[in-house]
């Protein structure tokens, strides 16, 4: 089997979800939660008229994000409430529906700059993470960097790493459209530990390139890649079975708190898998001969 | 069996000892006594806020106006901790954080569910000051408004206090009794020397809770609060002079509170999934590596009590992304039992003998698993420090998880299939090929 040399297929499924990833992303966004747009969240009990509560909510001139009706329950969201505003506000609920006992079920307040922060701070561990895995495998390669610069590989490792995480953001973002989903902090970390696992399956395929490439007779770079990608293939899905056999016990019956959460860690598992056989590796390649080329160039240049 | 072998394996036994011990459900807590030093920790898993249910509040410092930023952030957790502790809440987490030029305070009240009373006991800035009147001709001698003159600077604070105490007087209004330090004493008696006939307010927070006209002088250091408020409040004001006044305003940036049967829900339902879920990876390894597989899943459960115990000896809060971060670490440890398995099958299939085999299956996937599992710990580093809140969670229990799962390669599986490799039944091509479940015709080496 030829896996590398048929990588414009790869590349070509790649280049397929990346402009859905993208087109999903630029045009509907992220549906994001409170941790990222700040805000407070209601839900409440025991009233049934929205009309009122939005009447209510004016008359404090909360700004009000959305009200939604869940079974029995309402879900509101307006923008940051002063703690004086959220029990005056309450009171008037209270009244709403004389009947009926309305409870607080929960409120959350998260303010501007609170979230702000947390927006930031997950930008800069994606891009720190990034960084220093290049900075890692190009140290941990360095006895091998013929006929590809060490640093190459943490490149490719990165690689692998944004087609994942494009290919989950991008997900979400139709899961966003479609049911709603919301993402929240725990999110940031779903992508960080997709990150994780993108690059361990990463480096089992390379370090066994760097190994073929010292031992083996071939000289062919291509060749060499493709023997590895087909000695590790099935190992790198035995241990990615592994892991997905958890995931996905705790996506079936783990708690609902954690299920956007799981969702997230279970899309990114298998297209970690993917990435590390179908991008990564062929990228390695691609890379060579690109360099290869421009080396050709300048001697015909000569 | 070598020396360092049988080291490895009493070293193994010591640690597994322990660690049943430790993470036995009514195991003992620790109790040291050595060389006078007392040293005692009760050893239990202590779950997070999303786990048990109770409310997070997060304060932002007004620190515009200090000069030494993080000690007043020191002092305020100092403030917050003994009122939180007045009140009575168990196992409060209280921890500063910083981000860019903006000092916080979290604050995770562990079964608060009603949080308008830890509201008012947390925020209030509980500044106590002791005014004189403002000197003044007043004509025909009427008499002051509450609002009236009085000095700027206090006579007394807050911070000459001993200790405030809630009682009932006569008629049974509520009231505080206050009690100066030895200095408040003595600028007290002058005080109330000078002013007989005059009133003295006593401010909270800037504004005037009662004036009360002094009779005498009074020496003896004590006094008397008395002023519109019931029991309760009279309680939390007592609580808060106690503990001191905040060094600093803080305004309230976030609120969360979390329902505990939700808490309930996810707990249960997520250690039910985990253990489905270790279950599930120790069949894999049964049913593909029969024999051999039942060594890693001994590592497995090896690690997992390992892992257990440190929880429990250092006290690592459990959240949701920390129960994540230990199921997916434990997955890497699957992973690199395999990732040895296979290397052994495969080294077989090129013909080696089988303590060749081994001895390269272990050696060759080392590289790799060590290499994947430090991109793992930089990952849990990031998260670490960067993180917030219960994010931190998923970084440590990732790190210990992605350590200790390196640990039992060397301790468990290592030694274990090493000594496995010198005995002489695992020669035979059909016991070997049954115990690993490789194919005899796919042992390709003529002596094993």
């Amino acid at each position: 089997m030829n896996i590398i040399g048929k990588r414009k297929i790869w590349f070509t499924i790649w280049g397929i979800f990346f402009v859905l990833s993208v087109l999903g992303i630029a045009f509907r966004g992220l549906k994001t939660g409170l941790d990222f747009t700040g805000g407070s969240f209601w839900e409440i009990e025991g009233i049934e008229d929205k009309e009122k509560v939005k009447e209510v909510l004016n008359n404090f001139k909360a700004d009000v994000i959305s009200i939604d009706k869940d079974g029995l329950k309402l879900k509101i969201k307006t923008k940051v409430l002063k703690e004086e505003d959220h029990k005056k506000i309450l009171d008037e609920f209270k009244n709403i529906n004389a009947s009926k006992e309305v409870k607080e079920l929960k409120f959350e307040t998260i303010g501007a700059t609170v979230s702000r922060d947390i927006t930031e701070k997950a930008y800069i561990s994606i891009a720190l993470a990034s960084l220093l895995i290049i900075l890692y495998v190009g140290w941990s390669f360095r006895k091998v960097s013929k006929p590809v610069a060490s640093w190459k590989y943490g490149v490719c490792a990165v690689l692998a790493i944004l087609h994942d995480v494009l290919f989950v953001v991008g997900i979400f973002s139709i899961l966003g459209l479609l049911f709603k989903t919301e993402i929240d902090s725990l999110f940031v970390t779903a992508l960080l530990t997709v990150i994780s696992f993108s690059v361990h399956d990463t480096i089992v395929i390379f370090d066994r390139i760097k190994e073929n490439l010292k031992r083996s007779e071939k000289e062919d770079f291509e060749e060499i890649v493709n023997d590895s990608v087909l000695e590790m293939i099935a190992r790198s899905i035995n241990t990615s079975l592994v892991i997905i056999l958890v995931v996905l016990a705790l996506f079936l019956i783990g708690g609902e708190t954690i299920k956007t959460f799981v969702l997230a860690l279970l899309l990114g598992l298998i297209t970690g898998t993917y990435s590390s056989v179908f991008i990564a590796s062929p990228f390695l390649v691609v890379w060579k001969n690109w360099d290869d080329k421009r080396a050709q160039k300048k001697i015909s240049k000569l | 069996m070598k020396k360092s072998l049988i080291f490895k394996f009493v070293f193994l036994l010591f640690i597994v000892v322990i660690s049943i011990v430790v993470v036995l459900p009514k195991g003992p807590d620790l109790n040291l006594k050595i060389i006078g030093i007392n040293y005692k920790k009760e050893l239990k898993l202590h779950k997070g806020l999303d786990l048990q249910g109770g409310t997070q509040l997060v304060y932002e410092l007004d620190v515009s106006k200090e000069k030494n930023k993080s000690e007043a952030q020191d002092k305020a957790i100092t403030v917050i901790r003994n009122r939180i502790d007045a009140f009575g809440v168990a196992e409060p987490v209280i921890y500063p954080e910083s981000f860019g030029n903006s000092l916080r305070i979290i604050i995770q009240l562990p079964g608060i569910q009603n949080i308008d009373e830890a509201l008012n006991l947390i925020g209030k800035t509980a500044q106590l000051e002791f005014k004189e009147q403002e000197p003044m001709n007043v004509e025909g001698g009427q008499l002051m408004t509450l609002q009236g003159n009085w000095k700027k600077e206090p006579v007394l604070t807050g911070a000459e206090f001993k200790k405030a105490e809630v009682n009932r007087d006569e008629q049974g209004n509520v009231e505080i009794d206050i009690e100066f330090n030895s200095e408040g004493a003595k600028k007290f008696a002058e005080a109330t020397k000078r002013n007989i006939g005059k009133q003295i307010a006593i401010f909270l927070d800037n504004q005037v809770i009662s004036a009360p006209t002094v009779q005498s002088e009074i020496a003896n250091g004590k006094g008397v609060i008395t002023g519109k408020f019931d029991l309760k409040e009279a309680k939390n004001l007592a609580i808060q002079l106690n503990a001191g006044a905040l060094p600093v305003p803080m305004k309230l940036v976030e609120q969360k509170n979390i329902g505990a049967t939700l808490g309930e829900e996810s707990i249960n339902n997520s250690f039910l999934a985990a253990v489905v879920g270790l279950f599930a990876v120790m069949i894999f390894l049964l049913a593909f590596y029969r024999f051999f597989g039942f060594i890693t899943v001994i590592s497995l459960f090896v690690y997992t009590l390992i892992v257990l115990t440190i929880f429990k000896l250092f006290s690592v809060t459990l959240t949701l992304a920390g129960i994540a971060g230990f199921i997916l670490s434990t997955g890497a440890a699957a992973e690199a039992s395999v990732l040895i398995l296979e290397r052994i099958r495969e080294e077989l299939r090129k013909g080696k003998p089988i303590e060749t085999a081994i001895d390269m299956g272990y050696k060759g996937a080392w590289n790799s698993i060590f290499d994947s599992n430090m991109a793992s710990l930089i990952l849990a580093f990031i998260v670490y420090y960067l993180g917030t809140g219960l994010i931190k969670g998923f970084g440590i229990t990732l790190a210990i998880g992605v350590v200790i799962s390196l640990l039992t390669v060397v301790l468990v599986s290592g030694p274990v299939l090493k000594f496995l490799a010198t005995r002489s039944f695992i020669r035979n091509k059909k016991y070997l090929s049954i115990l690993l479940g490789i194919k005899e015709k796919d042992i390709k080496g003529e002596k094993l």
